[in-house]
Parts: structure tokens; C-alpha cells; sequence
């Protein structure tokens, strides 16, 4: 699906370009103001986008449009080649494999231990047992939990789950990172080694995309940074900074 | 779908049961609960419809027939009765019978003093009827035959069997389907809460890339084992149960027993295996694919 992303839209998309927004606006209801608002946004392979802004900016309706959670009011959405404007909920399942996702509150399955948390991922694109035992270890050992696959989950410390998480993420060799506040409740030195592992991945080729609040991240990694408020982007920058507006 | 993949689903929903072990318990002790006492009243309701439907089929009608006429004839007038709806069975007393049964019953001793048969002209047709509300229908067509002097019959027996056996099948129909109703919506509602509080789980699992089926396909193998295991309990408890209660009541008060027929177990368990069974199961799997859907569209 990476090659040739003109198939679902029908609209040329420029060459090496794994995410686009054309002008997208997402209204919750007809009266109040969009939570989004004609956001124009180009992501290109490989890269390491920060995503800031406070609260109410519009941050989390982007992850949710690019998870294809929800659909713009107007608007189109690329990614990796599939129209999210047009997908059909049936091949919804098989878009979302091609993303890696990592939320603040790491969501894994509480009932499961840390190698079947992992291994879920692995299941859903029904890879064979036995690849499942050869690659969860594997990756395991990439966030440094390779001693702990047995744990449960509410045995481990946050920055341990948020590493599981990670681990969920990237078995499938996703193209694109998706990461929502992925420190937002971590102390400082899980944050950093968290942002360690995801510059690793995005070293590798996957490209990634950091939600955050976290200033001091952003501003020490000097990444490309998309600032958003009220629902504008009203500044995106490489190597750029987390601005305090106040 | 891979044939591994198809297992590990289905190994999930078995796997599922232990690790939400109190949902587990908690939606077969409803389930369990709900078609025991559905059992309980379907036995006791089918037991007393019995024990009307054969003291119905012991109510007669009983024609006797104008001096002189003949056996043939009478018996003319019995193949003729046995073509109409509401016969079951006629039986052709003959008046030495008649007699013989008289004796034995009221005379005893005292019969030797007769030398002849004083019932001669007693040749009698016993009607058994297929059902006691028909009776009526049946005496007016009796009475049109001109060789018939009499019909003995009891109406009140006959009327008061017939209303109850209505009375009985709306009582029976409307506690049926009253617990019924209870037992699904007690049941499906302990699915549905049981399913909802796991809605992260779904949640996570549809952001990963999951398909509705790979999502739904353990609960409803959770849902469709708990509605099995949760109508096998009561049926058992209540093979057990039924089962005593009939020794104890034949054991206790045999007078009683003699009276009070009981449909034997096998009886009343071909209908109630497969309606509890059929209910467990379908709300079961109803109650969780349902649910599941719900949660879908993330």
C-alpha cells in the first residue's frame, strides 16, 4: 500500500508522503466551534513530527481522525494511501495494522501478561505460533522487558506498561508510530527512555508522531514541531520548539 | 482465516471464562437460578395438567338401550358412536357383566337369592370421551337414537374438568411466559453488564487492528459456554429434586399416590432439556454477539 499513493483517492499524493490532511474540519455539533478547523498537514515518510498545543487545541480529534476513530466533517484524509473519508468499516482492521499505537493510559490487557499482550497484536494478523514466539521475545528484549514477559500487567511500574505498549506497537512493523501524551504519565527518566526507544524506531525508517504536552521533550529533540490552537495549526517548523504561549 | 487463528479465538472464550471468573459466576448463577425455577413451575404445571387429563379420561358417558332390543343393534350403535370425534373408546357391557359387576360391588352374599338376571335388559355402551368439553355435543347425538332409554353422565364432573383444564392451560401459558420473560431479561442483562465493563478491552483491540469477528468471536464462545453451563446445573438439580419429591410423595402417602399420577422424569425432562438448553444457550450467545456490537464501532 506504500507504493503508488493514488489508488483509494484518486487524487495524486506527492511522492514519499505517508499522511495527508486537505483542508479538514471536524465539528462535534452544528452550533459550537469545530474542533478542527481547515487543517492542511503533510507528513512524509520517515519523519518525527511532534504534535503540541494546551488542551482543547484540537490534538486528540487528530489522532482520532488519523486513527480513522472518527470522520471529517469536511475535508480528506490520506493515509498510507487509503481515503479515511471513503474507507469501508471492513477494511478498517486492515488499515489500522499498518499503524503503531501508544496512548498515555497504555491500554493493554489487564487479564494478560506481558507476552500475551504482545503477542495479541501478533495474533490479529494471524502470524503463525510459531513466529509469535520467535518475534515477541525479540522485541521484548528491543524495550528492554525481555525478563519480564511473564509478568502480569498490574505487577509492572507505569514506565514498564508504557514500554509493553511500545512493544505492542512495533511488532507488526508498523509504517507509521502513532503516539498519544505517551509521557504524559511517566516521571522524567521512563519519558526520556520512552523518547530513546521512539527515536530508535524512527532511526529505522518508522515514521513517527508525538502527541504531547511535554516541553522540555520537545524542545531538547529537536524534531519537526506542529503547533495547534483552537484548532489551527498556527505554526509547524523542523527542528522546531514547544512555544509557552503564556 | 487461519485454522490457528480460528482456535486461538475459540481458545480465548474458553480461557475468558477463568479470567473474568466473578462475571462467569455471577451470569450462570442467573442463568442457573432463572431456569431452575422455570423448571420447578414447568414440572408442577405439566404434573397437574396431567393428573386432569387423566382424571378426564376416567369421566363416561353410559347408554342404556330400550327393552328388546338386540345385541347387534346395540353394538351397530357402538360402531356407529366410535366414527364420531369425541369418542376415545366404547366399551359393550353385556348384561351378565352387568350383573356380574352389581353382585360383586353391592350383593355379595345376598346375590344367590336371584335366579335369573335381573338386569336382562341392561346391556349398556361405557363412552370414554377424547375430551370432557365435547361431552354435551356427543349426549345430544346419543339422545337423537331412538333404541336409547338413558345416558347416565356426569355433567358437573365433566364441566368442572373441562374449565379447569382451560383455566389451567392460560395459568400455565401466562406463568410460562412471565418467567420467560424474566429469565431473559434477567439474563441478557447480566450478559450485557458483564460485556460492558469490558468495552476497553474491545476498544483496545479494534485500535489494534482487530476484525468484529476476532473481537466477538471469544465472547460469544464465553457467552455460548455460560448458557450452556448454566442450564445443565439447574437441570440436574432438578432430575435430582424431581425425583425425590416423587419417592418421598409414593413413600409417604401411598393413598395419595394412587390418586396423584406423576409424569415420569424422561417425560417432562424431552421438553424441558431442550427448551433450557435452547434458552441458556440463545441468550447466551444472543446476549453477548449483541453487546459486543454495541462496542464495535470504534
Amino acid at each position: 500500500m506504500e507504493k503508488g499513493f493514488r489508488k483509494k483517492s484518486g487524487r495524486q499524493i506527492p511522492e514519499g508522503e505517508v499522511i495527508t490532511l486537505d483542508h479538514v474540519t471536524k465539528s462535534y455539533s452544528s452550533s459550537g466551534a469545530p474542533a478542527l478547523n481547515d487543517v492542511t498537514l503533510h507528513i512524509k515518510k520517515g519523519e518525527f513530527v511532534f504534535i503540541v498545543g494546551d488542551s482543547g487545541s484540537g490534538k486528540s480529534t487528530l489522532i482520532k481522525l488519523l486513527l480513522r476513530e472518527l470522520v471529517p466533517t469536511s475535508g480528506e484524509i490520506t493515509v498510507l494511501g487509503y481515503n479515511l473519508n471513503k474507507i469501508k468499516h471492513s477494511k478498517i482492521p486492515k488499515f489500522r495494522r499498518n499503524l503503531g499505537i501508544v496512548f498515555q493510559d497504555f491500554r493493554l490487557l489487564k487479564d494478560r501478561n506481558v507476552y500475551e499482550n504482545v503477542a495479541f497484536a501478533q495474533r490479529i494478523v494471524q502470524t503463525s505460533t510459531r513466529e509469535i514466539k520467535r518475534n515477541v521475545p525479540s522485541i521484548l528484549a528491543t524495550v528492554n522487558l525481555a525478563g519480564k514477559y511473564k509478568s502480569k500487567i498490574n505487577q509492572l511500574s507505569g514506565g514498564e506498561q508504557q514500554r509493553v505498549a511500545l512493544a505492542r506497537a512495533l511488532i507488526n512493523k508498523p509504517t507509521i508510530l502513532l503516539a498519544d501524551e505517551p509521557t504524559g504519565n511517566l516521571d522524567p527518566n521512563n519519558s526520556w527512555e520512552i523518547m530513546g526507544l521512539m527515536e530508535k524506531i524512527n532511526e529505522s525508517g518508522t515514521t513517527v508522531i508525538v502527541v504531547t504536552h511535554n516541553r522540555e521533550i520537545v524542545n531538547a529533540m529537536k524534531k519537526r514541531v506542529v503547533t495547534m490552537k483552537k484548532g489551527v495549526i498556527i505554526e509547524d517548523e523542523e527542528e522546531g520548539t514547544y512555544i509557552d504561549e503564556d | 482465516m487461519r485454522i490457528n487463528s480460528f482456535f486461538y479465538t475459540i481458545g480465548q472464550g474458553f480461557k475468558n471464562l477463568g479470567r473474568n471468573k466473578w462475571y462467569t459466576l455471577a451470569s450462570i448463577a442467573t442463568i442457573g437460578a432463572c431456569l431452575f425455577l422455570f423448571g420447578l413451575v414447568f414440572s408442577i404445571i405439566n404434573n397437574i395438567q396431567y393428573f386432569v387429563h387423566t382424571a378426564e379420561e376416567g369421566v363416561s358417558v353410559t347408554v342404556f338401550f330400550n327393552e328388546g332390543v338386540s345385541e347387534d343393534q346395540i353394538l351397530a350403535v357402538k360402531t356407529d358412536l366410535e366414527k364420531r370425534p369425541e369418542v376415545r373408546q366404547i366399551n359393550y357391557i353385556d348384561p351378565e357383566t352387568a350383573w356380574e359387576e352389581f353382585k360383586n360391588s353391592y350383593l355379595v352374599e345376598y346375590a344367590d337369592g336371584f335366579t335369573e338376571n335381573p338386569l336382562a335388559d341392561s346391556a349398556s355402551l361405557e363412552i370414554y370421551l377424547n375430551d370432557v368439553s365435547l361431552q354435551g355435543a356427543l349426549v345430544t347425538y346419543i339422545e337423537s337414537i331412538d333404541v336409547v332409554r338413558e345416558i347416565n353422565r356426569s355433567e358437573i364432573t365433566a364441566d368442572t374438568l373441562s374449565g379447569l383444564n382451560k383455566l389451567m392451560a392460560y395459568v400455565s401459558m401466562g406463568i410460562i411466559i412471565i418467567l420467560l420473560l424474566v429469565s431473559i431479561f434477567l439474563i441478557s442483562n447480566t450478559v450485557t453488564m458483564g460485556i460492558a465493563v469490558r468495552k476497553d478491552e474491545i476498544n483496545i483491540m479494534k485500535y489494534i487492528g482487530a476484525t468484529d469477528f476476532f473481537v466477538r468471536a471469544p465472547f460469544v464462545v464465553e457467552g455460548i459456554m455460560i448458557g450452556i453451563i448454566g442450564s445443565l446445573i439447574p437441570l440436574l438439580i432438578l432430575y435430582y429434586v424431581y425425583g425425590s419429591a416423587i419417592n418421598y410423595v409414593h413413600t409417604q402417602f401411598a393413598m395419595l399416590a394412587s390418586i396423584l399420577p406423576f409424569l415420569p422424569v424422561e417425560q417432562i425432562y424431552s421438553q424441558l432439556v431442550p427448551i433450557s438448553l435452547a434458552i441458556g444457550i440463545g441468550i447466551g450467545f444472543m446476549g453477548s454477539f449483541t453487546t459486543v456490537r454495541k462496542h464495535l464501532h470504534v
